[in-house]
């Protein structure tokens, strides 16, 4: 059937406001738990790159043994500057790192969080956050009691290809992180490079992930810039 | 009337068979492949879109006497996005694990031919009553075709099902046996979908074309 023109557009103003006012609804109704999710896969993925939490996926609430597990290990987190001073009153784990990269190296307020081993070791884990292919990856370093080479790393990304630059965040990609150096014998700053294969494998680089040439040079990168900012504080708890 | 005379109960059972979406239409193939390497990410996927097909065909239905000619394919994409979104918010917060493995592909329902298809040529035409059992059937249709297609590719690409790992407990793998790569790869899914559209033309002739 044929209508006029006005009342298509009346119908089509008036569809559109209702479907509108819906979604609304629905996206402040659900924030809440949409918020807590992504809480507790932070958590997990701060506890995984120490290897604990290892069983969320069996576990009955996953929610009650993350915070359980993250409240074990995870002991202390503090907020430092980039001289290596510590910032009072801040809450390591509510900082949008996204923000932080963007300000001035010096200005840049750089959460720390401390893994208590059950043998006393203390292990400091380090937020990354850069840009993949596609959009942004990210990740947890943490390193030995020596400060010197990675006791484990996680990654994860939020568009990365299936199959090629998504691989960052399986298991055969992220073990070769352990037990490489983020300093040299001389004790300057190296970070980890990420090489095609053909380059010989250092203890301060990793196989980068064939055909996700753009993701492993972004997580390289990222690797030095979130890093190296840490450099002072690190330097100064050896 | 009565709400399940023979003709409606035959809204719901031809999607199952006789017009699956999948096997006879071949439709919504995409999602088809991407979702159904393991069978958790299939079946959550398969009650989004029957939720998401049953509303609209509902919602369109009922509006169909009031919708524009010249606008109604837009109305019917703007009902389908609407009821997509919504899923994807309910999943995010309350199967956070599952939706992420989605990722777009709950998105992509929007685009999934079944859905605009059912709208276009049957709740554009009929009563609400009818439009359900045929958004009801048609998800089935869909549906099942998926969880199918999962089980064969979990069991046999990953030796798992619903993440429990069958292969080894019946201790297939002491006996050298393994997984077979393969079937985790989308070409996987096109061959399976190809062998149940093989095994149902061999049992119903009506589906076979006159030469």
């Amino acid at each position: 059937m044929n209508r006029s023109n006005l009342y298509i557009f009346t119908y089509a103003s008036v569809m559109v406001i209702i479907v509108a006012a819906v979604l609304s609804l629905a996206a402040t109704g659900l924030k809440p738990f949409q918020d807590k999710n992504e809480e507790i896969a932070k958590k997990l993925d701060i506890l995984r790159s120490v290897e604990k939490g290892l069983d969320a996926a069996d576990a009955d609430s996953k929610n009650d043994y993350v915070e359980a597990e993250y409240d074990k290990y995870i002991t202390e987190s503090f907020v430092v500057k980039s001289n290596g001073d510590l910032v009072d009153g801040m809450d390591a784990f509510t900082i949008d790192l996204k923000k932080e990269n963007a300000k001035d190296v010096d200005e840049r307020t750089l959460p720390v969080y401390v893994c208590s081993q059950e043998n006393g070791d203390k292990n400091f884990i380090f937020p990354v956050l850069g840009g993949g292919l596609w959009g942004p990856i990210w990740g947890y370093v943490a390193l030995d009691a020596d400060f010197i080479s990675i006791a484990g790393a996680v990654f994860d990304h939020k568009a990365e290809t299936p199959g090629l630059g998504a691989e960052i965040n399986t298991p055969p990609f992220q073990d070769q992180f352990k037990g490489k150096k983020i300093f040299d014998d001389s004790g300057a700053f190296t970070s980890i490079m990420v090489n095609k294969a053909g380059i010989p494998e250092t203890i301060h680089s990793v196989d980068a992930i064939s055909g996700g040439t753009i993701t492993s040079k972004g997580l390289e990168q990222m690797l030095f810039d979130c890093l190296s900012v840490y450099q002072t504080f690190i330097n100064a708890q050896k | 009337m009565s709400l399940f005379s023979s003709k409606n109960m035959k809204l719901l059972s031809n999607p199952l068979n006789d017009s699956n979406p999948i096997t006879v239409q071949v439709l919504g193939i995409c999602s088809a492949l991407a979702v159904t390497a393991k069978v958790k990410p299939a079946f959550v996927m398969a009650i989004s879109v029957m939720a998401v097909m049953t509303l609209s065909n509902v919602i369109i239905s009922l509006l169909r006497k009031t919708i524009p000619n010249r606008i109604r394919i837009i109305v019917q994409l703007v009902v389908i996005a609407a009821l997509v979104i919504l899923v994807d918010e309910i999943l995010r917060a309350f199967v956070y694990d599952v939706s992420k493995q989605l990722s777009v592909f709950v998105g992509l329902i929007i685009t999934n031919c079944i859905i605009m298809g059912r709208l276009e040529a049957f709740a554009m035409a009929n009563k609400p009553w009818d439009s359900f059992l045929d958004g009801v059937g048609n998800s089935f249709g869909y549906a099942w075709i998926l969880i199918v297609v999962a089980f064969f590719r979990e069991l046999l690409g990953s030796g798992t099902l619903w993440g429990y790992p069958v292969m080894e407990k019946i201790g297939l793998y002491n006996i050298g046996y393994e997984n077979n790569g393969l079937m985790i790869l989308s070409p996987a899914a096109l061959i399976v979908v190809g062998i149940i559209i093989w095994i149902q033309r061999s049992y119903n002739k009506d589906l076979i074309e006159s030469k």
